[in-house]
């Protein structure tokens, strides 16, 4: 038995070394386009039973319809899809649903597909959607949600963030909300007001009257709470409120001035600057038990503090070398780094939630920048530049920073607006934010569905 | 009883290893009745600059692929020994082309025109091919202005090292047809011509010389010439939509293997680094690997050779996001 195993081996041993072989031509692949990906976003099929339904509670035709809209809204704005004309689609939303002739849609020259199903019963609204990959001719994603109706919106958002998660690598940061101030009237009579909303512009809430100045709204990074600054008898105040609740608190009174409250990433602590006998410095506050920590101690004037990600490492702005410039330093106030080198006068630095970046903006030669630089001040890039333009502040997957543009005035004091700006890390995709009123001092929420 | 049964298993066994010697003689061994290899002869081929026969930018690739070729430096000159002599000889015909000028210049050409001073000192300093043609129009243009002695001798000293002695066919007055010919035909003129390009662009042939011995190879069954990847990569950067949102300080390599059609359809692709599609931390490598998936599917049938698919029919793919993305 032995032997006739030992032949078996040496026969197979031969058969392999005898195969005939090539060694494999192997071809690098070093560049590629950064083309916006081209995307079908077929409208989510409903039974006419239903339409009834939603046109009733909704007011909405076709609510399939509409959440695509705003799925292919969200899309188009992020800069990275290209969602196709629906005209152009051969298939019947129902039928594509269930399984898409794939032919029809790389006619089209899609790359992906999203189809879904809308559902209202018993006051419930079920949302399913698939995403497949049309030229591998598979599904990639397939999620099902149920929530009030009203929420729909939401839903179109929570798909959008589904899609660009699977089809970029990186989370989304279209379920989220920005906290404004909103701004009416004539440049030396404003009135400003806390106003929430979607981050796509809809949903516009204002959260206070008008009649006190707010100013440098901030979301706390792990929840829906807000802290900004408000003026009360002409004393400046720092509130905290609670956007689900409404409920509103005052965290402190400061002898000084204060500035620019932000939220630590525990979201247990608030920084912020204020000015005592003429020196301003950084100061720490525990939320719980309102105890004050000083963090800087220099003459200069040391504003806008920041904290890293993983709240080791605060960043902020500060005079001492001459100029305002940007520094980082640990939480303690220990180890100041001068981070900023470039021309100019750099402030309003925050530091990006992926924690490898740093916002500012820079005013170099009557003109202001938006920027971003990496945490040791290296690889400094300007996104963008314009008359005024300030208060960067990023999207929950930092890629995108959302900050506010003031135009100029003419000679007849008229003209004048703020207006929100949203730009992603390339400096290429700039776009305006829709909103209701005039607007300044954004400030992005954390994923509201995380 | 017994003894006949172990006869007839003993055959049996004897039967079974004749088999098995006979299967593997015919399976295992057919190399040694083939003849070996028809290896063409190695044709030393002078290349142009890789800039006029790609439509690739340079990339880092582009220096591996040099470094590379430099390491085999000394395999490349034994491989083609006769480069190596031909240019020795080269170089010293050149330096005595540049003495000779040197030395003969000022006694027949004691006040030059600037015009043809300065052609004289390009000819004598470069030697690209479609250069020289340029100056010879140049020349011929000066020539029918002014047929003069002078400069025909200038020009054959330039361009043929033979002919610096001063001929008696040069004295006579010819055509600038007649020169036209005699210039662009003369085969030891179009010899020296290569030759001092040889020389003048030592470096740029030094780089080229290993892309010739990967194109050599190439003809041995191993790798695409340079002309059929640029083909092949140049559609596939058309294809490919790099996701932006991938981390840029991360791996970001795919490498995907695949079987081809003779037509350049896909038979069947496989990534390579499988495993990395679920492990945690590494959701952006199954992100990366689908949009190569896609840029391949949008691309076929690829851009392969007409021939030899023995060669290409098993390719692999490197997909690297890292250049793009700024890692």
């Amino acid at each position: 038995m032995k032997t006739i195993k030992f032949l078996i081996i040496i026969f197979i041993f031969f058969l392999l070394s005898t195969s005939k072989s090539f060694s494999l031509i192997e071809v690098d692949i070093t560049r590629g386009n950064l083309n916006p990906l081209p995307i079908a976003v077929s409208p989510l099929s409903q039974t006419n039973k239903s339409k009834k339904i939603s046109q009733n509670k909704l007011n909405l035709e076709d609510l399939g319809l509409e959440i695509a809209k705003v799925v292919e809204n969200n899309l188009k704005q992020s800069g990275l899809f290209n969602p196709l004309n629906k005209d152009a689609f051969l298939q019947k939303p129902d039928i594509a649903h269930l399984k898409p002739r794939f032919e029809d849609w790389s006619l089209i020259k899609a790359q992906a597909l999203i189809t879904g199903k809308v559902l209202i019963e018993n006051d419930k609204l079920k949302v399913e959607f698939r995403l497949w990959d049309v030229l591998a001719a598979r599904e990639m994603l397939a999620l099902a949600f149920t929530t009030v109706p009203s929420n729909w919106r939401r839903v179109g958002h929570i798909i959008t963030d589904k899609v660009y998660e699977r089809l970029t690598g990186e989370k989304g940061y279209f379920d989220t909300r920005i906290i404004y101030v909103s701004e009416e009237g004539p440049k030396t009579q404003r009135v400003k007001k806390l106003a929430i909303m979607d981050q796509d512009g809809f949903n516009t809430k204002y959260l206070t009257l008008g009649n006190e100045l707010v100013l440098t709204p901030r979301f706390n990074p792990t929840n829906q709470m807000v802290t900004y600054l408000s003026y009360f008898r002409n004393l400046p105040r720092v509130y905290l409120l609670d956007i689900e609740t409404g409920i509103q608190e005052v965290v402190g009174d400061f002898p000084g001035m204060t500035f620019a409250p932000r939220f630590s990433p525990n979201g247990k602590k608030i920084i912020m600057s204020f000015a005592k006998d003429g020196n301003s410095d950084i100061y720490t506050m525990d939320i719980e038990n309102r105890l004050v920590e000083r963090i800087t101690n220099h003459p200069s004037i040391d504003t806008s503090p920041s904290y890293s990600p993983d709240g080791k490492y605060i960043t902020f702005n500060s005079d001492r070398s001459g100029y305002q410039q940007i520094y980082i330093m640990k939480n303690d106030g220990s180890n100041v780094k001068r981070i900023s080198f470039g021309n100019g006068i750099y402030g309003t630095p925050v530091w990006s939630p992926r924690g490898d970046l740093i916002a500012f903006t820079k005013l170099h030669k009557g003109k202001f920048y938006i920027g971003v630089m990496r945490t040791d001040g290296k690889g400094e890039r300007l996104l963008t530049e314009n008359f005024y333009q300030e208060a960067p502040s990023w999207a929950p997957n930092g890629r995108v920073i959302i900050f506010y543009r003031e135009t100029k005035t003419n000679k007849e004091g008229e003209g004048f607006s703020a207006k929100l700006w949203s730009i992603d890390l390339t400096g290429y995709n700039e776009r305006l934010v829709e909103t209701e009123t005039d607007a300044s001092d954004p400030s992005w929420s954390s994923l509201l569905s995380n | 009883m017994n003894s006949t049964l172990y006869q007839s298993s003993n055959i049996l066994l004897s039967a079974g290893f004749h088999t098995l010697i006979i299967v593997m003689s015919i399976v295992a061994f057919p190399f040694v009745a083939k003849k070996p290899i028809d290896v063409p002869p190695l044709v030393s081929v002078e290349l142009i600059e890789i800039g006029k026969n790609t439509n690739i930018p340079f990339a880092p690739k582009a220096k591996k692929i040099i470094e590379k070729a430099k390491k085999n430096e000394k395999l490349a000159s034994e491989q083609a020994p006769p480069k190596k002599i031909k240019k020795e000889k080269n170089k010293k015909v050149d330096l005595d082309i540049n003495k000779e000028v040197k030395e003969l210049a000022p006694k027949k050409m004691p006040t030059p025109e600037s015009k043809i001073k300065k052609i004289k000192k390009e000819k004598l300093q470069s030697v690209a091919l479609p250069d020289k043609k340029k100056e010879k129009i140049q020349l011929e243009e000066e020539k029918k202005q002014k047929p003069s002695k002078e400069i025909k001798k200038e020009k054959s000293l330039v361009t043929n090292t033979e002919k610096i002695k001063p001929n008696i066919e040069d004295t006579k007055v010819k055509q600038a047809s007649e020169f036209e010919k005699k210039e662009l035909f003369d085969p030891n003129n179009i010899a020296a011509l290569i030759d001092k390009s040889k020389e003048d662009f030592g470096e740029t042939n030094k780089k080229l010389n290993k892309i010739t011995q990967s194109q050599d190879s190439s003809m041995n069954s191993s790798k695409l010439t340079l002309s059929e990847e640029d083909a092949l990569k140049a559609q596939i950067f058309g294809c490919w939509s790099i996701p932006l949102g991938l981390p840029y300080n991360e791996d970001l390599l795919v490498r995907i293997k695949l079987k081809l059609k003779p037509d350049g359809t896909l038979i069947k692709t496989e990534i390579l680094d499988h495993a990395r599609m679920n492990m945690p931390g590494q959701g952006f490598f199954k992100v990366l690997a689908e949009s190569a998936l896609r840029a391949i599917q949008l691309c076929q049938p690829l851009k392969v050779p007409t021939s030899g698919y023995e060669r290409w029919k098993d390719l692999q793919l490197n997909f690297d996001a890292r250049e793009m993305l700024g890692g």
